[in-house]
């Protein structure tokens, strides 16, 4: 195992189906190197949402290995997961915000699950809400807050943790091309620190924006992958030089 | 585009639990206006009466049998009154020598034609419808089948007619009843414990139900089971704990009203129903034990949904 599987996530000759139907992703094999930003693309029902459920551990594989940080994640008991995914940020297509607490509380909810005392993650989320321009709305509840509001209240919550891997299904689905430009902007300063970022879009401007991206393409279940880059990324081609700055 | 704000080195993770007022927030919370507390007062206040009224028929028993226990009576079924009453003098003082024995009384007849008022009623006439005189007698120890042999032995000679029966003997279909009744209390906290915890059952269901979505929120932001199992579990016990306190209060409003209507039927028998105060502490851990069973159930509960996530 070289330095990149063990930091980074790797995937190999994944398959995923449900139930008895047919497989919905097939012999996905890529490995994520650590600080460097992929868009996962793909047409509807492709598998791109399957994908990153595996991703953000919420589905075991039918088949085929995934180590993530150095650890075999399809073995591991499941009372040891939890610690795996405080190691990550989701931004989900519908935003998931529990609807009866206030954006602090929401945004404070990684951080309160991950055991940080009430008065030292008052600063941090008050900056993130700063960050994501909601230091204004800390006190409204997600009904009050528009679709784009909402969204950067998620992507709050997302990096709030500092997550190595921040997985965000379709981000800029919900938002206007200016605000789908900013939240771009977002991830990419999230990732110039460091953290690997995985953003599944089916808008294809969107993938020129993010110049250094690489591409994962999904189509009916099957990665392309034909020049190799995602199994085997060159280290020219990533951001891993970058990583590293401001880690608290 | 500025960076995103750094945690601060601060914000050590992992040194506080998830938990507390913040981690119960998760949870809507509808406290008194919602069910669950008023069916688990409705359990509870159940619950300390049946518990009460068993320990009380406890009481009686014990009490009764207490005072039987050293009891005897002698009879002496003689038709003829002038040789009842020779024989009942002389079994009287016969027995009065007896080391056996601590005290005798002979019941007037004038108390037994009280007792026998209501049947018979007043100035009946003892010659046509005799009736046996009765001697009340105390024993040492207790009415053991050897000292009432011992008894029946020295009588024969001096009053042929006497029978001598233990006290308790004439009590036994009341004690088997009481028994009955006491067995028939347990069964009924055994029951609405049971019952207490299949409300909870549902209700964590339901809890869990209505809150899928946040539950799947927490996991997948790293939460743990036993985390989400506790939020569940405080939120039960706040409710089991203002079901409990609801239901105590209740139940003891007619454990008292009930003490109340028997101490005014000044029944012998029933005086000996009180409660002692171990009895009262028993009667207070009931809520206790409610909350305990009710936040269990959760956690069960809870824990066991939760298992079918990743």
């Amino acid at each position: 195992m070289n330095a990149t599987e063990k930091e980074g996530i790797t995937f190999d000759n994944v398959g995923l189906r449900y139930g008895a139907d047919r497989e919905v992703l097939s012999d996905v094999s890529f490995t994520l190197f650590p600080g460097s930003f992929y868009f996962l693309t793909g047409a509807s029902g492709a598998g791109k949402t399957s994908l990153l459920k595996l991703l953000y551990l919420a589905q075991r594989p039918s088949r085929g290995a995934i180590r993530m940080f150095g650890t075999d994640v399809i073995t591991l008991p499941r009372n040891r997961l939890p610690s795996y995914r405080r190691r990550l940020g989701v931004v989900f297509q519908d935003f998931r915000l529990v609807p009866h607490l206030s954006a602090y509380d929401n945004v404070a909810l990684p951080l309160r699950v991950s055991g940080v005392r009430e008065a030292d993650l008052k600063k941090p989320v008050r900056d993130m809400m700063e960050w994501v321009g909601l230091g204004h709305r800390i006190d409204a509840r997600p009904a009050t807050l528009s679709g784009g509001e909402q969204q950067r209240v998620a992507i709050a919550r997302a990096v709030i943790g500092r997550p190595e891997l921040l997985v965000a299904d379709e981000p800029t689905g919900n938002v206007d091309p200016e605000m789908a430009l900013k939240l771009l902007r977002l991830f990419e300063s999230l990732n110039r620190m460091g953290t690997t970022v995985v953003v599944a879009t089916h808008d294809v401007h969107l993938l020129k924006k993010v110049p250094e991206s690489l591409i994962m393409r999904l189509d009916k279940g099957r990665l392309s992958d034909p020049t190799g880059a995602l199994r085997y990324p060159p280290r020219a081609n990533t951001q891993a030089g970058n990583r590293g700055d401001g880690r608290g | 585009m500025k960076k995103p704000p750094a945690i601060g080195k601060t914000t050590v993770r992992g040194l506080n639990p998830f938990g507390g007022e913040r981690a119960a927030q998760l949870v809507p919370q509808a406290r008194l206006a919602g069910p669950m507390p008023w069916v688990i007062a409705i359990m509870i206040a159940l619950t300390v009466i049946a518990a009460a009224g068993g320990l009380a028929l406890n009481n009686v028993a014990s009490n009764a049998r207490a005072d039987l226990a050293g009891g005897a009576t002698v009879q002496i079924l003689e038709a003829s009154k002038q040789e009842r009453n020779r024989q009942a003098t002389a079994a009287e003082a016969m027995l009065a020598e007896h080391p056996a024995v601590a005290s005798t009384r002979r019941v007037p007849d004038a108390e037994l034609d009280a007792l026998l008022e209501p049947w018979l009623g007043v100035g009946a006439d003892n010659e046509a419808v005799p009736m046996p005189a009765l001697i009340d007698i105390r024993l040492r120890d207790d009415a053991t089948e050897d000292t009432l042999n011992a008894l029946r032995g020295l009588l024969v000679s001096a009053a042929p007619s006497a029978r001598v029966d233990a006290q308790s003997s004439w009590l036994a279909p009341v004690f088997s009843a009481i028994s009955s009744l006491q067995w028939l209390s347990a069964a009924l906290v055994i029951l609405l414990g049971l019952t207490s915890a299949a409300a909870v059952w549902l209700a964590a269901r339901s809890a869990l139900g209505a809150n899928n979505e946040t539950i799947e929120i927490v996991h997948l932001l790293g939460g743990t089971d036993v985390q989400i199992a506790r939020i569940f579990e405080r939120s039960i016990g706040f409710d089991a704990t203002l079901g409990g306190a609801v239901g105590l209060a209740l139940g003891l409003i007619v454990i008292l009203f009930l003490g109340q209507r028997f101490d005014e039927l000044g029944s012998g028998m029933m005086a000996g129903g009180g409660l002692d105060w171990l009895d009262w502490i028993a009667i207070a851990i009931i809520p206790l034990i409610g909350v305990a069973i009710a936040m269990l159930t959760a956690r069960i509960t809870v824990l066991g949904a939760l298992r079918r996530l990743l």
